[in-house]
């Protein structure tokens, strides 16, 4: 999937790559994502909740992705400004993403709340995923 | 290395998070902290949060393990301090921290430590010497 087709639908006033192969970079990620969210004047709790969620993610596809990149984007549709943020990788694949968005599944490291976890966090979830080729979530928290 | 420092006050353990924890600091608190309290023969420790702008599962994973392991080395902890925005998402992310005690702020969770060593009667003697000291 090419990250050029996403978003189209609508203007993005920013985007900023930020490259995940180490741990410390989930925490540079945690840092842009309350920078951005802080830029379109979301909530705290708003803030909060997204923020939480990319540092869910951004772990998710250090430990289960083998690294990869995440890309945030400021979005605008009308009048209203939002944030999405994409977590790709080139790692397994999820087989079963169902079971994956269960509470409570893990299959190693985690406590089985990453997905579903930040899914709730959040006002925009989409996940594709393919064997052997790789995940993309977004997520996007509206203002 | 970076390590969060740990204050020895007689026979409890502070801690306060100033800093976005990546995880391996996370983790290099658990091993110092169950670490010194053994060595400091601790009774309790209070951890404060009051800085931290996120707790995710990672970290939240880490303050229960703290607490489960101070436990079985007959220490309590106390976490403080939380951001009213961080408690709403570590709910709705599905994390209750079920079996970590919590209180508003560090007077309080030190009066929450306090009653838990007063409550202890091996250790009440040791516990006056302190008290007394302190007035």
């Amino acid at each position: 999937m090419a990250i050029s087709t996403i978003g189209t639908s609508m203007p993005t006033l920013k985007t900023e790559t930020l490259p995940v192969s180490v741990e410390s970079h989930i925490v540079i990620v945690r840092q842009a994502a309350r920078r951005l969210a802080v830029e379109i004047k979301l909530s705290l709790v708003d803030q909060t909740k997204v923020v939480t969620a990319a540092s869910e993610l951004a772990r998710n596809l250090l430990i289960y992705g083998g690294g990869g990149e995440v890309v945030l984007e400021v979005l605008q549709e009308g009048l209203r400004l939002g944030l999405r943020i994409h977590f790709i990788d080139k790692g397994p694949g999820i087989p079963d993403i169902d079971q994956a968005l269960r509470d409570g599944y893990t299959s190693g490291h985690g406590m089985g709340l990453g997905l579903g976890g930040a899914k709730r966090l959040v006002n925009e979830f989409t996940i594709t995923s393919k064997a052997g080729e790789g995940t993309h979530v977004t997520i996007t928290r509206w203002k | 290395m970076d390590r969060i420092p740990i204050l020895t006050m007689g026979r409890f353990l502070l801690v306060t998070i100033q800093v976005d924890m990546h995880d391996q600091l996370a983790m290099n608190l658990q091993d110092d902290l169950t670490n010194k309290i053994t060595e400091e023969t601790a009774k309790g420790v209070l951890i404060d949060i009051s800085s931290l702008d996120v707790v995710d599962s990672f970290i939240g994973r880490m303050l229960g393990n703290i607490s489960s392991m101070a436990r079985v080395l007959d220490a309590e902890t106390v976490v403080v301090g939380m951001q009213p925005a961080v408690a709403i998402t570590l709910v709705e992310l599905g994390l209750d921290l079920a079996g970590v005690h919590t209180a508003l702020n560090v007077e309080k969770g030190m009066k929450m430590l306090r009653r838990h060593l007063d409550s202890d009667d091996g250790d009440l003697n040791d516990w006056n010497e302190h008290a007394n000291s302190e007035n």
